[in-house]
């Protein structure tokens, strides 16, 4: 979706506040960082949902908020959404009924962090591309979860590697299947993405696609 | 920030809104059985204490005086970071990319915040607030300036976009005069931001 998260290439956010060093600038943020891991760990949405319900807060609060209070939106969210809370539960912040379902352990966290979530899939499906093939960026307006941000729609670039299949994130999102999907490096040189009159000649930016967001140069 | 401190909270302060809430969240979802507050515990105490960059530090130091080591994490990240035991939740399959005298490479996540994690521990605010993630692709060097590093200008910026599960960390390059020091004496100079990209890693040892 064309949301306030999608970045890239915007203006007016002034300088970058260095001395914003830490992880956790406020004890809540932990909490939030804590309560989503743990909620998370009860298999109840994937990552790619956990990354769209972020995505769906209001566009003008998402900018004017900091990083864990779109967090704790999507905890909010989902936690309504997936029938773990009820919206009136959210509000009293009274349980009703309580202790409905079992927490992960402590004892349990470590081996679920260090298994991770990894995305890698077989595919029997070749590969379209090949490193070294210059290819367009499909210029698509998604109304759900996508990670082809706007910056590099309708834009060329070159194949500079091939990772394999990955889970596709849009349906991954959408209907939490896992769907195998050829994922490359693609480089954008800046003046392709920026105009030849950009700041910065001689940069480049590599951005992951997947193969759905690609259709061929010359289309 | 030292690594232990935790995040400040004022006791006598009043709770803000936001506290406010995230407390009452706390609470019901500790009562509905969903979250453990000794799991909470865990979570926070594995990337406030345990998981961080001295472990990527780590990493790049054997790269630079192992070239055997070097070739593997170039060519599998993954497996050559889990060699030395990190590995897991936003560390699944990684990529390292090196700064050299022609390229220099730095990483951001424009979507969202993706961060190496098991490298890196958690990312600090600046790297997921809008103004890093609009500008460092379309201005690296004006974003490179602000942190005090200025390239010559025949180097070639690579900025790697975090729009998939793939994780970068950028392998810096070694100081010069630092043929002395061993592995450990040197990822302590290896810094969090040079693994990012947003810094060079400086010889700070006087003797060099």
């Amino acid at each position: 979706m064309d949301g306030a998260h999608d970045l890239g290439g915007m203006h007016g956010f002034g300088p970058i506040d260095r001395s914003q060093q830490e992880n956790f600038a406020e004890e809540w943020e932990e909490k939030v960082f804590a309560l989503t891991l743990a909620c998370g760990m009860q298999g109840k949405w994937n990552l790619d949902q956990s990354r769209f319900a972020r995505e769906r807060m209001d566009p003008a609060h998402y900018l004017s908020s900091s990083y864990y209070e779109h967090w704790l939106h999507g905890l909010e969210l989902l936690l309504v959404e997936q029938g773990l809370v009820s919206q009136g539960e959210l509000d009293s912040g009274v349980a009703d009924p309580p202790a409905t379902f079992t927490p992960v352990p402590r004892d349990k966290v470590p081996v679920i962090l260090s298994s991770g979530g990894p995305t890698l899939m077989e595919t029997d499906r070749q590969p379209s591309w090949q490193v070294g093939d210059r290819v367009r960026i499909r210029n698509e307006h998604p109304a759900h979860h996508t990670r082809m941000p706007r910056y590099i729609r309708g834009r060329c670039g070159e194949i500079t590697d091939h990772y394999g299949a990955h889970i596709f994130p849009d349906i991954h999102a959408e209907i939490g299947e896992k769907i195998p999907e050829h994922l490359y490096s693609i480089r954008f040189s800046g003046e392709e993405l920026w105009g030849s009159n950009s700041a910065d000649q001689r940069s480049a930016v590599h951005v992951d696609v997947f193969e759905p967001y690609i259709e061929a140069a010359a289309a | 920030m030292p690594d232990h401190e935790h995040p400040h909270h004022h006791h006598n302060a009043p709770l803000s809104e936001i506290e406010q809430r995230v407390k009452q969240l706390e609470t019901l979802l500790v009562e509905k059985g969903l979250v453990d507050p000794k799991a909470m515990d865990e979570l926070v105490d594995t990337y406030e204490h345990r998981v961080g960059p001295r472990n990527g530090a780590r990493v790049v130091a054997r790269a630079w005086t192992d070239p055997e080591y070097k070739k593997r994490l170039l060519e599998d990240a993954t497996s050559a970071i889990m060699e030395m035991g990190y590995a897991g939740r936003q560390g699944e399959h990684m990529q390292v990319v090196e700064n050299t005298d022609q390229v220099h490479n730095m990483v951001v996540c424009t979507l969202c915040s993706c961060y190496p994690w098991p490298v890196l521990g958690l990312p600090p605010t600046w790297y997921k607030a809008s103004s890093y993630r609009a500008r460092a692709v379309s201005e690296p060097r004006a974003v490179l300036a602000e942190f005090g590093v200025t390239l010559d200008p025949d180097v070639e910026i690579k900025v790697w976009d975090s729009t998939s599960e793939i994780r970068y960390l950028v392998l810096p390059q070694r100081p010069k005069n630092t043929e002395h020091l061993n592995q450990e004496a040197l990822a302590e100079l290896v810094e969090r931001d040079a693994m990012i990209g947003v810094a060079l890693v400086e010889n700070r040892d006087t003797e060099g």
